[in-house]
């Protein structure tokens, strides 16, 4: 079995960002960027599924800037075989980026595309749903559990209210949520060793994909300034606070 | 304009509020008419959509699982988490975690919005037309196993007056409800969680309030024994009073919180429960 797994390079988790004084977009020189924490736990997942003996190839697919081959070189050292870079400097959307993917989804022929339910940077969550449309392939977001046997994917999914569990036919596509696993941190000799594995840089104008944006930034604002209040000294002046101060207790 | 709301829950309420700003006639669609699966409920939202000029929906499970899939196969940009419609075209939504917020203009001819339900008042529903969904064909791709449903009596989390939220300080799942839960009921609160609180089993997954988890914007969020990490934060900084609780006087938290009460959760929960 072949799974493709998309990753992006996003700006780190731990960083916060800062927006342009022109309103512009977020400030990116000087930021740590680091594999978004979603595409991490993709990239385990695949290589879980090569341990247990269920897959057999791992392909990592990345859309964005030069750089993105660290990303890539990351998913390398974690375990993916081989890698593909999209080289995109600019602004690209979740629709542009699920038309790229499933060109090279058909061009591979992955039986399990697997992808971060939602990148931290943009917060779209809708690159999976979109690949599995164009494709016309069954989907299952937000997964918690993903097991493989005959053919199908059994997939939990975290949602509203519980946990739902979905079979799909494969190929199919899954997009992964924070508890599926813990990502492993690639070790010394591993990363020593992706340097060597293959990777293709190649262009969207290759698979005649336009990755023009859709919607046009027209500003972008720091959210309002949330002001820190007053510490308080007991519970019964917290309780006083809030029914005669604040008035949200009656 | 012609808008088809997808109806899904409470906050469906609100994200009427953010249909009625697009201007014109707003449609419902209730999804508990149409098939579960993703993929004939986007087919048959997609069948719909030549009458309409956009489609929205509040931003539930559901709604994110299909949206972007019908969005694609109309080959829309969907514009995700809208906090406010500026003009039929303009929308404003948060990206990082809210560190940034983007307005954005579309340009596709037909739009596909999630709207966030705590960025909108709720609008009585009374007097929207609802639709019959039409005959759709299961392509088969994927089937139903399971599902388990957390029942609980609390009030949704999602559209909940007051939040009280906990933290991996409880320690335990047994000791996160024997505090948390006497304090919701007293206040008719839903109960929220952290990531590290539900990553360390104290609560359900659906309750985790973040970036990534439930937006929450109650009139009170009483955080409890959580530190406030960005992507916490992200989820309930819009709450109109939050209320913190922490045994670290140097947390996070604390730079959000209206009122903040330096000490330990296992006295100042009791005793907070007992006085209100």
């Amino acid at each position: 079995m072949k799974i493709l797994v998309a990753v992006k390079r996003v700006v780190d988790a731990n960083f916060r960002v800062r927006v342009k004084s022109d309103g512009s977009g977020v400030e990116l020189d000087n930021v740590k960027m680091s594999m978004n924490p979603f595409d991490e736990i993709a990239v385990e997942e695949a290589v879980r599924l090569k341990e247990k003996g269920i897959a057999t190839e791992i392909v990592a697919v990345s859309i964005g800037p030069a750089k993105a081959e660290d990303t890539l070189r990351q998913a390398l050292a974690m375990g993916a075989d081989r890698a593909i870079l999209v080289v995109h400097d600019g602004r690209a959307e979740p629709l542009g980026i699920a038309k790229t993917l499933a060109a090279i989804a058909r061009a591979e022929a992955p039986d399990l595309l697997l992808l971060g339910k939602q990148a931290i940077d943009d917060d779209s969550n809708q690159t999976g749903q979109m690949l599995a449309a164009l494709l016309g392939r069954g989907q299952a977001t937000f997964a918690s559990k993903i097991e493989i046997a005959n053919g199908n994917a059994t997939v939990a999914r975290e949602v509203d209210g519980g946990q739902q569990t979905l079979e799909l036919t494969l190929p199919a596509v899954v997009t992964v949520d924070l508890r599926l696993n813990t990502p492993r941190f690639a070790s010394l000799p591993n990363i020593i060793k992706a340097r060597a594995k293959p990777l293709t840089k190649t262009t969207p104008a290759e698979f005649g994909v336009d990755l023009a944006p859709r919607l046009t930034v027209l500003k972008v604002e720091e959210p309002p300034v949330r002001q820190a209040g007053v510490i308080v000294g007991s519970v019964t002046e917290l309780v006083d606070k809030l029914r005669n101060q604040a008035r949200v207790l009656p | 304009m012609t808008t088809l709301l997808l109806a899904d829950g409470e906050t469906t309420a609100h994200a009427l509020t953010a249909a009625l700003k697009l201007g014109g006639e707003v449609h419902m669609l209730r999804l508990a008419d149409c098939p579960p699966l993703a993929e004939p409920l986007a087919d048959l939202i997609v069948a719909l959509a030549p009458a309409y000029d956009a489609i929205v929906a509040p931003a539930t499970s559901t709604a994110k699982n299909v949206l972007p899939r019908v969005a694609a196969l109309l080959d829309v940009m969907q514009v995700s988490e809208v906090i406010e419609v500026v003009s039929p075209d303009i929308f404003r939504r948060p990206t990082y975690a809210g560190n940034a917020i983007e307005t954005v203009q579309s340009g596709d001819g037909r739009k596909v919005i999630t709207v966030r339900a705590s960025a909108f008042a709720a609008t009585q529903l009374d007097g929207i037309a609802v639709i019959a969904p039409p005959p759709s064909a299961d392509p088969g791709l994927s089937r139903f196993v399971s599902e388990a449903a957390e029942k609980s009596d609390r009030p949704e989390l999602g559209s909940a007056k007051i939040v009280v939220s906990g933290g991996r300080a409880f320690g335990s799942k047994e000791q996160f409800d024997a505090l948390l839960v006497p304090l919701a009921a007293k206040l008719n609160a839903a109960i929220g969680a952290s990531r590290a609180a539900v990553d360390a089993g104290y609560a359900a997954n659906d309750l985790q309030v973040g970036q990534t988890g439930k937006i929450v914007a109650p009139d009170l969020y009483i955080a409890v024994g959580i530190s406030g990490a960005i992507q916490h934060l992200a989820g309930m900084k819009e709450s109109k009073v939050i209320v913190a609780i922490n045994s670290d006087p140097s947390a996070p938290i604390f730079g959000v919180a209206d009122f903040g009460l330096v000490g330990d959760l296992f006295t100042i929960v009791p005793e907070l429960t007992e006085k209100l």
